[in-house]
């Protein structure tokens, strides 16, 4: 059996009417995962849009899935950055600790220890801010949910790669 | 030159006008009036009126894939839409270029649930290849030349362009189809130099060679079953083409084993196993040609030609890919080939002739016949032998018919088998039939049918007799859903649940209502005259030849099972029982 890979995939793309509904549809007819997906305008213009897909796969499912997104109509280029080398990926979290007392204080000294601002507190609760990597921001969490009741607003991953070479 | 300005209708006449289009199937409503009306003031574009949406699909269909031109469609919004999305799925899996206008209610009105209003792109978008809805009066032209050249390039396929009321009476630009330099869809046409120069070494060393054709060879065009041909002379490789390649290659060339597959041919399946190079052209290693797939082939090494890259490593790991057009690919291939002066290993290849020959000489595809029932295989092989002195063009339904069909009918020519592969439509084979017969005049169409097939789109009968167009509907009778109740008595005890075919209309009655000639044969003794008849009588006709209902047709690789492992007779489906894995597969 081949082993599952989880895979990073920025795509340019028209920005137009329906083009997300595509990519997913995509993924969703095919049976393919989406771990997370985030999607904005980023030309001068706004007529090209980037997609950053976090998916996960065997290599053969994964080389299918680059095929057949670049197979899309709309669809400029599609880059793996897990695939083309060093590249950087971030997340941003807004986390709702609902706590007193001691866990409540915990939470604070955790926050800090992680450079997680505080965006919001009452003397029940804290939202924290924390933007990172993906690795980093699911620690966090799992602490956070050992002190309290939480609840998690997640940006979904954006990846670039390392280096001079801009898409 | 100053030309007057034009409404959205009249863009929409011009443009199809301009791409070379000279006949549409459809339907009216009211979200397409316009165009309607702007169709009935000229007479260069042709309209031909079906009797269902799905029927008008089926023969732009029939049309396209006879004739070698985009096949186009015109339907009203909301049901008109969604009645064609069977016949868009059929295109979308068969690679057929189609274009399909849909109407739609006025753009300030979408997403108020108005009259006949639906989702038009949000329905179509997995169903075809790209679709189009059309917001801006000043793209329509545009809009619609794209659609065009997406249709057509790359792995041809389904265009829906869906168009609001209101932008069919506004003042639209016009520009002509020019030259479309589409900014992202550049499908490779060019295959990669080295991959071609290590696919010649390749071929070169192979002891047991198979050429393994598809459908991508017809869709290219006929350049590329010139050279489809040339490469298997070259190569003297035996050959065996899948059901929507038939035609690709000659039937009569002595390196054609037969079809490949579920119901192909003990020496194409035995040769595609054992080979040690398989050199995939324009086929796409469907579950129905590779059986379980951790057991197919597993000594050769494989060669994929394919212009889509998706098909290449989807179902089965090959060793070499080359991404591009077959005609563009096999001409830099031959061409490298004779550069270099290359022969195959003649002696090994001439002692895989010799276990390939002995293979063919289990005549796997014999049948009994007897004097007191027709046999199916018979009917449709006597069909095959007393067209044999015209041009005929072959359209079938879906089931056991269309296998025998595959089977006993030769082809030497593309664009002469028209059946629904991929998607597997019943109710495909009448209104093709249509399609094809408008893109023919003057041919014989027949229209190779199952009578429960025939029930979906029968209205299209009408549609047939309305332009006088002469279609043979030759229903092969055996009064159950064949392949169904084959299925059923091999995998469910024999429980034939709902595929008997109960109360069947008198098709010959049926045939005069509509304004067509019924015949019908129910013994051997009568079979010959029927078809004689059939062919000479001018005008549609419906033949109901009524034949053995409990023949299965074989050779048959029962589900979940190797390509190897087939079975070829009633005697071998008791011994072999299908395994769980099996049982759960289509």
């Amino acid at each position: 059996m081949s082993e599952i890979e989880r895979h990073t995939i920025a795509v340019l793309v028209d920005n137009e009417p329906g083009v997300l509904a595509r990519v997913v549809g995509l993924f969703s007819g095919r049976g393919y995962n989406i771990e997370s997906l985030t999607v904005s305008s980023v030309s001068v213009d706004a007529s090209l849009s980037r997609m950053t897909i976090v998916t996960s796969g065997t290599p053969m499912i994964i080389e299918q899935i680059k095929a057949q997104v670049n197979k899309l109509v709309p669809i400029h280029e599609v880059h793996d950055l897990t695939a083309e080398g060093p590249h950087l990926e971030r997340e941003i979290a807004l986390i709702k600790v609902v706590a007193s007392g001691a866990e409540r204080r915990e939470s604070l000294r955790i926050a800090d220890i992680f450079n997680a601002k505080v965006a919001d507190t009452t003397t029940g609760s804290f939202v924290f801010s924390l933007t990172g990597k993906p690795e980093k921001i699911e620690a966090f969490i799992e602490l956070m949910r050992s002190l309290g009741k939480t609840e998690i607003a997640r940006s979904g991953v954006v990846g670039i790669a390392r280096g001079a070479k801009a898409l | 030159m100053a030309s007057e300005p034009m409404n959205g209708a009249q863009v929409v006449i011009k443009s199809l006008l301009d791409q070379g289009v000279d006949v549409v199937f459809g339907y009216p409503g009211g979200a397409v009036l316009p165009i309607y009306d702007e169709l009935f003031k000229q007479n260069q574009l042709r309209h031909i009126l079906v009797r269902h949406e799905q029927g008008a699909v089926h023969a732009a269909e029939g049309y396209a894939r006879s004739t070698g031109k985009v096949g186009v469609v015109l339907v009203t919004s909301g049901p008109g839409a969604t009645n064609a999305v069977t016949g868009l799925t059929d295109a979308l899996m068969d690679s057929v270029p189609i274009v399909c206008l849909t109407g739609q209610v006025p753009t300030h009105l979408i997403g108020n649930d108005a009259f006949q209003e639906c989702d038009t792109t949000g329905i179509t978008r997995p169903c075809t290849k790209h679709n189009y809805l059309v917001k801006d009066a000043d793209r329509l032209a545009k809009t619609l030349h794209e659609a065009f050249y997406v249709a057509r390039s790359g792995r041809p396929g389904p265009v829906v362009v869906d168009i609001p009321k209101d932008i069919q009476f506004a003042t639209c630009p016009y520009s002509g189809p020019g030259n479309v330099k589409h900014k992202t869809y550049r499908p490779q046409i060019k295959g990669d130099a080295g991959k071609i120069a290590k696919a010649v070494d390749m071929i070169a060393k192979a002891k047991r060679p198979v050429i393994y054709g598809g459908g991508g060879i017809i869709n290219s065009g006929p350049k590329a079953v010139e050279l489809f041909t040339k490469f298997v002379k070259t190569t003297g490789a035996p050959t065996t083409l899948t059901l929507m390649g038939l035609g690709a290659l000659p039937a009569a060339d002595q390196r054609y084993l037969g079809m490949v597959g579920m119901h192909g041919t003990y020496e194409a399946n035995m040769a595609m196993h054992d080979c040690d190079l398989m050199i995939c052209v324009g086929a796409r290693f469907d579950d129905r040609v590779t059986g379980r797939l951790d057991a197919f082939s597993p000594g050769s090494k494989k060669i994929h030609i394919d212009i889509d890259p998706t098909s290449i490593n989807k179902n089965i790991a090959v060793d070499l890919g080359i991404v591009g057009d077959v005609a563009s690919v096999l001409e830099d291939l031959l061409k490298v080939w004779k550069a270099e002066q290359k022969t195959t290993d003649k002696k090994a290849v001439a002692s895989w002739w010799k276990t390939v020959d002995g293979w063919r000489e289990r005549d796997c595809l014999k049948f009994a016949t007897n004097k007191k029932v027709i046999k199916p295989q018979e009917a449709i092989k006597r069909l095959y032998e007393l067209t044999l002195d015209r041009e005929v063009f072959i359209t079938t339904e879906v089931g056991q018919h269309q296998m025998w069909a595959a089977q006993h009918f030769r082809f030497e020519k593309p664009n002469h088998w028209m059946t629904s592969g991929g998607l597997g439509t019943m109710g495909y084979g009448l209104p093709a039939a249509v399609g094809v017969q408008l893109g023919h005049p003057d041919a014989l169409v027949v229209d190779i049918a199952g009578e429960a097939s025939t029930m979906m789109n029968i209205q299209e009968l009408a549609t047939a007799i309305q332009y006088r167009l002469p279609i043979k509907i030759f229903i092969i009778n055996n009064e159950y859903m064949g392949m169904v109740r084959q299925w059923q008595e091999l995998l469910h005890g024999g429980r034939y649940s709902e595929s008997y075919s109960n109360a069947l209309p008198d098709f010959v009655k049926l045939a005069e209502a509509f304004g067509a000639k019924g015949l019908r044969a129910t013994k051997p003794s009568e079979l010959d005259d029927t078809i004689k008849a059939m062919i000479a009588h001018d005008g549609p006709v419906v033949v109901d030849i009524a034949v053995d209902p409990k023949e299965n047709c074989f050779p048959m690789i029962p589900s979940g099972a190797a390509h190897n492992d087939m079975l070829f007779g009633p005697d071998d489906e008791a011994g072999k029982p299908v395994s769980e894995d099996g049982m759960v597969l289509v």
